[in-house]
C-alpha cells in the first residue's frame, strides 16, 4: 500500500524489551498497521533499511556492527526515534563503561567461572566491541526521544499517534518515565 | 525580645506578578515556601544553611514586566540592553521589599531543564538499575521539567563506590554534590562526617574519617545526614526495592509540592534501623 507510513525498526545493544512493549500495544496494533507497514525490522524478513519514515531504534551501540546499522538506518530514516534509555543513554549496558573492555572480555572469556578453552573470540565476522557503549545520538542526529525501559505501549501509541497525524510528538507527563 | 519581633516588618515581594509576603532576613525561596509557591531546587532543605549549587531555583529579578518573560530567555540575554534584570538563586538572596520576580515562566524553566540534563550527564544516572528511582529528587525534577534525553554527551565518569559500612553504603556515581548530607552531619548532629574535595569536574564527595572509608566515620542509620540525599548516592543497605511500582512516592507526589520533606524523610526511614 503506496499510502502507508513506512516504519524500520531495530535492536541494537539492546534486550529486545523495547520491541515487546511495542507489542504491548496488543490488539491496538491492528488498527495501527491500518496506516503503517513495517520494513526492516525483527518483526519482518526484510535484511537491509529501504527508504522509511520513521526508524525506530532500541539500544545503545556497543560494537561496529552496531554503528553501521545505524547508520543505515539514518540515511533511509525522514524521522529517527531513539527508543528507551539504552538508545537515549546507553542505558544498563554502559555500566560496562566502569571497566576496560579487556577487563570485561578476559573476565567473559578467560578467567570467568566455569570457561573452557580460554580465549578472547576473535573471528573476522564477529563484530569488535567499542571501548564504550555509546548513547545512539554521539553516532547519529536524533529526531526524538521515548524514554523508559521500556517505554510503554501507551507512550508508543502517542508518539506515533502524533507522527501520524502530522502533530510535532508530545509525551503528557503522566507517560513519562525513566526506568 | 519583644523590641526585636517589633523590628521584623511584614512586607511584600511579587512572584510572577503574585503578592508574597516576607519577614526580615528571609530569602526569596524562604518566603516563596512559606507562602505556597513553589521554586524548583534540589540543594535546598529549610532549616539549614543555604548552599546555591544546583542552581535550579535561578529565578529573574527585574523591573521588567512579568510578561516580557516569556519569549525565549537566550535571544533576550543576547539583545535586551536592560541592565535592571539579572538572575539569581532565590536561595540565597534576601527578599526586598518590592522586587519583581519571575519564578514560573517557560523560558526558565527551559534553563532549569539544560542544568537538570547537565546532572544527568555529568554522572552515571541509569534509573532502570537505581534503588533510588520513583523517590528520587533529581528523576523527579527532570519529569517535572519534560526532561526527554541528557542531549549532552555522557561523561561516563569512573567514580568509587565505598560499601565498607555495614548499614550505609555510598555510591558516587550518583552523587550531585549538593552537600546536603556535608550540611545536615555537620549542622545537625555535629559529627562532620561528609565534605567536598577536589576542584572542577574533580570534586567529589569524601569521607572525614583517617581511612576516608565510610566504616571508619560516626554515621550512623539514625542520622540526618543518612536518609537526606535526594538522590541514589547515599542509601541504607538492603532495603532497595521495598516499595511497589505505582506507591512511590513520586508515582504519587509531584515534585512541586510544598513540604514535600516530610514524605520523603518517612519513606526512607525502615522500621529495623
Amino acid at each position: 500500500n503506496r499510502n502507508k507510513v513506512r516504519i524500520a525498526t531495530t535492536s541494537l545493544a539492546g534486550c529486545f524489551g523495547c520491541h515487546m512493549s511495542f507489542l504491548d500495544m496488543d490488539e491496538r496494533l491492528v488498527a495501527l498497521l491500518e496506516h503503517v507497514e513495517l520494513n526492516r525490522s525483527p518483526l519482518t524478513d526484510i535484511k537491509h533499511c529501504g527508504p522509511c519514515d520513521i526508524g525506530l531504534i532500541e539500544g545503545g551501540v556497543c560494537n561496529a556492527e552496531n554503528a553501521h546499522v545505524l547508520r543505515e538506518f539514518r540515511d533511509n530514516c525522514k524521522i529517527l526515534i531513539a527508543v528507551g534509555a539504552c538508545a537515549i543513554n546507553g542505558g544498563v549496558p554502559a555500566m560496562r563503561n566502569h571497566f576496560h573492555l579487556r577487563e570485561c572480555l578476559e573476565e567473559a572469556y578467560v578467567n570467568g567461572v566455569g570457561v573452557e578453552n580460554p580465549q578472547i573470540p576473535d573471528d573476522a565476522e564477529l563484530p569488535l566491541l567499542l571501548d564504550k557503549v555509546h548513547p545512539i545520538h554521539d553516532v547519529v542526529h536524533v529526531d526524538y526521544y521515548l524514554p523508559g525501559c521500556p517505554p510503554s505501549a501507551d507512550e508508543f501509541l502517542k508518539v506515533l499517534g502524533d507522527l501520524l497525524e502530522g502533530k510535532e510528538p508530545a509525551l503528557p507527563k503522566n507517560l513519562l518515565h525513566y526506568d | 525580645m519583644g523590641a526585636e519581633t517589633n523590628t521584623i516588618t511584614p512586607n511584600t515581594i511579587f512572584i510572577d506578578g503574585q503578592d508574597i509576603p516576607f519577614n526580615a532576613g528571609q530569602t526569596i525561596m524562604d518566603a516563596a515556601l512559606a507562602a505556597g509557591v513553589y521554586i524548583p531546587h534540589l540543594c535546598h532543605r529549610p532549616g539549614l544553611t543555604p548552599h546555591g549549587s544546583c542552581k535550579l531555583c535561578t529565578v529573574d529579578i527585574g523591573s521588567r514586566d512579568v510578561s516580557t518573560h516569556d519569549s525565549d530567555r537566550r535571544v533576550q540575554a543576547k539583545f535586551s540592553v536592560d541592565t535592571d534584570s539579572r538572575s539569581v538563586s532565590a536561595c540565597t538572596t534576601p527578599a526586598v521589599a518590592g522586587q519583581q520576580i519571575s519564578n514560573n515562566t517557560p523560558a526558565l524553566n527551559e534553563v532549569r531543564k539544560t542544568i537538570t540534563q547537565m546532572l544527568f550527564i555529568e554522572g552515571n544516572h541509569i534509573c532502570p538499575s537505581c534503588e533510588k528511582t520513583g523517590d528520587c529528587t533529581l528523576q523527579a525534577m527532570a519529569y517535572h521539567l519534560g526532561m526527554l534525553d541528557g542531549h549532552f554527551p555522557q561523561f561516563f565518569p569512573r567514580r568509587e563506590v565505598d560499601a565498607s559500612h555495614p548499614a550505609v553504603m555510598l555510591d558516587r556515581d550518583r552523587c550531585i554534590l549538593c552537600e546536603l548530607c556535608v550540611r545536615a552531619s555537620r549542622e545537625v548532629d555535629g559529627k562532620n562526617v561528609f565534605a567536598i574535595a577536589g576542584r572542577g569536574i574533580n570534586a567529589h564527595l569524601i569521607v572525614n574519617s583517617p581511612s576516608g572509608k565510610l566504616a571508619d566515620s560516626g554515621l550512623e542509620t539514625g542520622d540526618m545526614a543518612a536518609h537526606i540525599c535526594p538522590v541514589g548516592a547515599i542509601l541504607i543497605k538492603e532495603h532497595g526495592y521495598e516499595v511497589p511500582i505505582g506507591q512511590r512516592t513520586f508515582d504519587l507526589h509531584q515534585v512541586g509540592e510544598i513540604g514535600l520533606e516530610e514524605v520523603i524523610l518517612a519513606k526512607v526511614m525502615h522500621t529495623d534501623e
